[in-house]
């Protein structure tokens, strides 16, 4: 077995003493234009084992399991799953030979029943009454409870992996393959779904582990697989190594970690008192929401998506407006003022929804940066662009945020998910904001990005900026932040100081037990 | 009072957007919206009528009405899920150039009568009978089968479907071509069965009123029943009180079941809505699918 030590080195085992070995991928290649996605990868899983996929974002790891699942064909190499030869030519025939998928952003249908749902995800269904009552065998089993007549979109996101979970289970899989799966999970809802991942391994299937939470993945992978830029670096026991090697083997390079010092709190700068918007035909309604934030603070917003971060930030940046005295700034009133005052007082905003909210996917860099700049960077003189000043801005976020991409003229839309994040994060950034409110930072974007934008944002906030930062990733909330709230079903637990705070007790609040835990905590 | 004549005439009326409305509806829980019924019923409507002119058989009108609205049907089908266009722009062209293209071929059959209809159990004709049976098997074979399941699941997201390895565009394709042959049974049946020969534009904005019961019935095949016997039912009134000499203009008149069938329809699915029920639409209705192989 690997053994710690040198650990850049340590190859995937050469077959002897594995006798177990259920999957074997050797000299898998996939070429997209432009890309090389995946590069000569080999290694193996044994039944059994919880084994890791570890990459950054773009390193391979999806295209690696679409080709498992047959969802793509690769261009070179083999594959073996129990000893015979593997190469579905579509998802039907990877289940007929034993291979289960747990997709990152569910393959679900919002509309149909759990029981339907289920249904299409098997190559022969049995009747509905024998489905219904496999399904409750199946929950059963493993803790998994599901009505089978519930409507997909009445289920909280844990409950919709559920689904996907049990539809896999029913396929018996020997090979389960799990991609992201706690990035839309609590920590205490993560929990649940290692306990029914070991009592699967316990009985011998495989599970294909994909994702980039190092401290997750040392806590319950037996092994771990790791790609850079479509290439196995190796394959480790990660239980060997720290978080920051397995980062290193990652990224290829050492971390840059973010600097958290030098800054000093300083005045009140924007004040948010009894927001609460109007009960919304979808999606939660803000209650009674309020916190004050000091120049130079970094406040974090934690919580699961859909408890009220879309309606918050809408609040804030001024896409609805409020009741006068939810939103001060500096001294002013700017609840009842529309985006672009706000932003000419100095409260920006970068929401998450980036080809929704922040950016137009069909015009250019410039014309997107104008967009919220136009004020701010005089982008503008009587109502007429002054493109060329424009241009300049644009290629200054280009510059001083790495965003890889042909030129300003690009349209929005060409550019990858992260790329566009530290488009959109630098361009707000830039404008030198009095308050910033960010949704989701660094949502999408590679390990080595994401410590830039954090840094950006320590720096911004060093400048004396007040800083919001709502997140689902909770780690990036600990490392930023100076105090912490939780955001759940609408109400804005009291902000507590985030030193010294765990993540058990930030699931405690992310949970909705404010009050008491939340005291003890700030005692 | 309400005698079988009556009835009879109603279900007759309705009969042609009931048969597109189940075509359209099969084809938008698949995820596609076609516009172009209209110009498949008119397509149906002349190739059917040429068909049982030439033959003496109005049977072989029917089959002829359904084989020319599938073929229309897939030169959008073609368009919008192999070559990516947009399926409003691909719909509303198809509609535009259904009209012409019989207008055109349409000319030697102008004036010509149609055979006769037999007639059927209880003075129905069949035609009716088929419309009237297509209803609960439409419902059963979306609601209870693997194939609709399949099809259901299609139109809520492709992105899904495609994950678990169903062929969207192979559905997709499937289910425009059975829109495309309801719609040319409709549009026979208003040549063959309701007026008897061919009048260019004899459709007359059916596949409109069919699209927008489609939408209102909040896609069930029960709720296009419903709304195709609700534009009979007025259709007829309004004849009968044309008949019967009313002092209203003849256009108002000849108006009404569009406007009462939209103005019913429309508050029937506001008061869904009102009831939280949210919009029934499938999720992927209208988005094009492009796979990354």
């Amino acid at each position: 077995m690997c053994k710690g030590g040198n650990r850049l080195t340590c190859q995937k085992h050469n077959g002897d003493g594995v006798t177990d070995e259920l999957f074997r991928a050797e000299g898998l290649s996939k070429t997209y234009p432009g890309v090389r996605a995946n590069d000569e990868v080999s290694f193996s899983v044994a039944a059994g084992e919880i084994h890791a996929l570890l990459g950054e974002n773009g390193a391979g790891k999806s295209t690696l399991v679409k080709a498992i699942y047959g969802l793509i064909r690769p261009d070179a190499g083999r594959m073996w799953l129990g000893g015979v030869p593997h190469a579905p030519s579509d998802p039907h025939a990877a289940r007929a030979a034993g291979v289960g998928m747990v997709f990152q952003h569910f393959s679900l249908f919002d509309a149909l029943t759990v029981a339907e749902n289920i249904a299409l995800g098997m190559d022969a269904p049995p009747r509905r009454a024998d489905l219904s009552r496999r399904i409750a065998q199946v929950s059963a089993a493993y803790g998994l409870p599901l009505n089978p007549a519930r409507r997909i979109e009445s289920l909280s996101a844990g409950e919709r992996q559920r689904v996907e979970i049990v539809r896999c289970l029913l396929g018996n899989p020997r090979l389960l393959i799990m991609d992201e799966p706690t990035s839309v999970l609590t920590p205490q809802e993560a929990e649940i779904l290692f306990a029914t991942l070991r009592q699967l391994a316990a009985q011998g299937t495989a599970i294909l582990y994909i994702s980039h939470k190092l401290d997750e993945i040392r806590t319950h992978c037996d092994r771990a697989t790791i790609l850079r830029q479509g290439r196995v670096v190796g394959t480790v026991n990660p239980r060997d190594h720290s978080a920051r090697e397995l980062a290193a083997m990652m990224v290829g390079a050492e971390m840059r970690l973010v600097d958290r010092s030098g800054r000093q709190a300083g005045a009140v700068v924007l004040t948010v008192a009894g927001l609460t918007s109007a009960p919304a035909t979808e999606g939660t309604s803000l209650q009674d929401v309020g916190f004050q934030i000091r120049a130079g603070e970094i406040l974090g917003i934690g919580g699961v998506a859909g408890n009220g971060q879309e309606e918050l930030i809408a609040a804030l940046s001024g896409e609805t407006t409020g009741r006068p005295g939810t939103v001060v700034l500096d001294g002013h009133d700017l609840s009842a003022q529309g985006p672009e005052p706000r932003r000419r007082a100095g409260l920006l905003a970068a929401p998450e929804d980036r080809l929704g909210h922040a950016a137009v996917p069909e015009m250019s860099l410039t014309e997107n940066a104008i967009l919220t700049g136009a004020t701010r960077q005089q982008l503008q003189r009587r109502g007429v662009i002054d493109h060329r000043a424009a241009r300049r801005f644009a290629e200054t976020i280009i510059a001083d945020f790495d965003v890889r991409t042909p030129g300003p003229a690009t349209a929005a839309g060409a550019l990858s998910g992260g790329n566009l994040q530290k488009f959109v994060i630098g361009r707000e950034i830039l404008q030198a904001p009095r308050a910033l409110v960010v949704n989701q930072p660094t949502w999408g974007v590679d390990a080595g990005a994401a410590a830039a934008i954090r840094q950006a944002l320590l720096d911004l906030a060093g400048r004396g900026a007040a800083v919001v930062v709502i997140s689902q990733d909770l780690d990036e909330l600990l490392e930023l932040s100076d105090r912490f709230a939780a955001l759940n079903a609408g109400r804005l637990s009291a902000p507590v100081a985030t030193e010294g705070l765990t993540l058990e007790q930030i699931g405690l609040m992310l949970g909705g037990a404010h009050g008491m835990e939340v005291a003890h905590v700030a005692a | 009072m309400i005698g079988w004549t009556t009835l009879l005439l109603l279900m007759s009326a309705a009969t042609p957007i009931l048969f597109a409305a189940l075509g359209e509806a099969i084809a938008e829980r698949s995820g596609v919206l076609n516009l172009g019924v209209e110009g498949m019923m008119i397509t149906g409507a002349l190739a059917g009528f040429a068909a049982a002119h030439a033959t003496g058989s109005p049977l072989a009108g029917f089959v002829a009405g359904a084989a020319a609205g599938a073929a229309i049907s897939l030169i959008f089908g073609v368009l919008t899920q192999y070559l990516l266009t947009n399926q409003v722009a691909t719909g509303l062209a198809l509609t535009m150039f259904g009209l012409g293209l019989t207008a055109m071929f349409g000319r030697p059959y102008e004036g010509v009568k149609a055979p006769s209809m037999p007639g059927g159990p209880l003075g129905v004709n069949w035609a009716i009978w088929l419309g009237l049976a297509l209803v609960p098997l439409t419902w059963f074979v979306l609601n209870r089968t693997r194939r609709g399941l399949i099809l259901r699941g299609v139109g809520e997201n492709h992105d899904a479907a495609h994950a678990l390895g169903y062929k969207v565009r192979l559905v997709r394709l499937v289910a425009i071509a059975i829109g495309g042959a309801m719609a040319g049974i409709g549009g026979a049946y208003v040549s063959i069965a309701t007026v008897l020969q061919w009048t260019e534009g004899m459709t007359a904005g059916a596949g409109w009123i069919a699209l927008a019961i489609v939408v209102f019935a909040g896609w069930s095949p029960w709720g296009v029943l419903a709304g195709a016997w609700l534009f009979g039912g007025v259709a007829v009134l309004q004849l009968r009180l044309q008949a019967a000499g009313v002092a209203v203009p003849v256009q108002l008149l000849s108006m009404a079941p569009y406007l009462a069938t939209i103005v019913v329809l429309v508050i029937i699915s506001a008061r869904q809505k009102y009831r939280g029920r949210g919009s029934a639409a499938p999720g992927s209705l209208g988005r094009p699918f492009h796979a990354t192989r």
